[in-house]
């Protein structure tokens, strides 16, 4: 499908930049005239990712993350993409409740939060290499079904 | 985001405010941990009326204060979830150790019928 627009962002990895990133990709993807519950499902989502780039790919405050949200049609996509330490095993990592920092009182929940809230989330990572969180999420779904009723 | 707390005998009452993130979650948590020294504190209710986000951030925030009340004997309860909120709860399983209200005087009234 056709790009209809596309922004891209980059921030140092520090925890307040965390509501800036979540509030620029919703107000982004506004254009998609999205429900209040889709909006915030991509906030969270978003925060979600942004969080993890910035405490296990970094673990310091003065490296880049970047995201690059694209518009289509029906849905949107986002990436959130650190150069930071990578993951060694994704599905692990990707598993509820599993989480390596335990003594920062993570839980582990993150990806899991990622994975219901939007409609696909891939993730591509190399250790030594960064991470790359790729979502979807499409836009004006029920609409359409009942359209179809 | 934090401040005005309350006390009900043994009960804390604190108000959560804004937007409960990794940013905010080390605030709040030694916020509530500076409180929780008080030793006569045994139930603790987490106001989140004004609380408009949260990720899993703040699932770390109430496991970790659950566990402090949890060893006290005490019950922490939450009033006032907001749409996001509970969504982010429920997937979390958090209802399973807290427990959740309407306001902060049912959550009062429900801790004082289980532990007369
Ligand atoms: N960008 C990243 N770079 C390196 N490792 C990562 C990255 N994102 C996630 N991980 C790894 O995957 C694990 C699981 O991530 P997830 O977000 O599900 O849980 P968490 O961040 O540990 O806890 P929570 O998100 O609930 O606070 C992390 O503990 C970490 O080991
Ligand atoms: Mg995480």
């Amino acid at each position: 499908m056709k790009v209809k627009n596309e922004m891209r962002l980059e921030f140092l990895s520090r925890s307040q930049n965390e509501s800036f990133a979540r509030a620029a990709v919703a107000a982004f993807a506004a254009q998609l005239d999205p429900t209040l519950e889709e909006i915030t499902d991509i906030k969270t989502a978003v925060s979600e990712a942004v969080t993890n780039a910035i405490i296990h790919g970094y673990e310091n405050p003065n490296e880049m993350v970047q995201i690059i949200t694209r518009i289509y049609d029906t849905y949107v996509e986002i990436e959130v993409i650190d150069h930071g330490k990578g993951i060694e095993d994704i599905e692990l990592a990707r598993q509820p409740l599993y989480t390596s920092k335990p003594e920062l009182e993570r839980s582990g929940m993150g990806f899991t939060v990622m994975e219901t809230f939007m409609d696909q989330v891939e993730v591509i990572s190399a250790p030594g290499q960064g991470t790359k969180v790729r979502m979807i999420k499409y836009i004006g779904n029920e609409e359409r079904e009942t359209e179809r009723e | 985001m934090l401040a005005d707390w309350k006390r009900k005998g043994d009960i804390l009452i604190v108000p959560l405010k804004g937007e409960l993130d990794h940013h905010q979650a080390d605030k709040v948590r030694d916020f509530l941990d500076r409180l929780l020294e008080d030793a006569s504190i045994r139930h603790l209710i987490l106001d989140l009326s004004d609380l408009f986000f949260m990720d899993s951030s703040g699932i770390g925030v109430f496991i970790g204060r659950y566990k402090t009340i949890s060893k006290r004997g005490g019950q922490v309860c939450i009033t006032n979830v907001n749409t996001q909120l509970h969504k982010v709860l429920e997937l979390s399983g958090l209802y399973r150790i807290l427990k959740k209200y309407d306001t902060v005087q049912h959550a009062v009234d429900g801790i004082r019928r289980v532990s007369v």
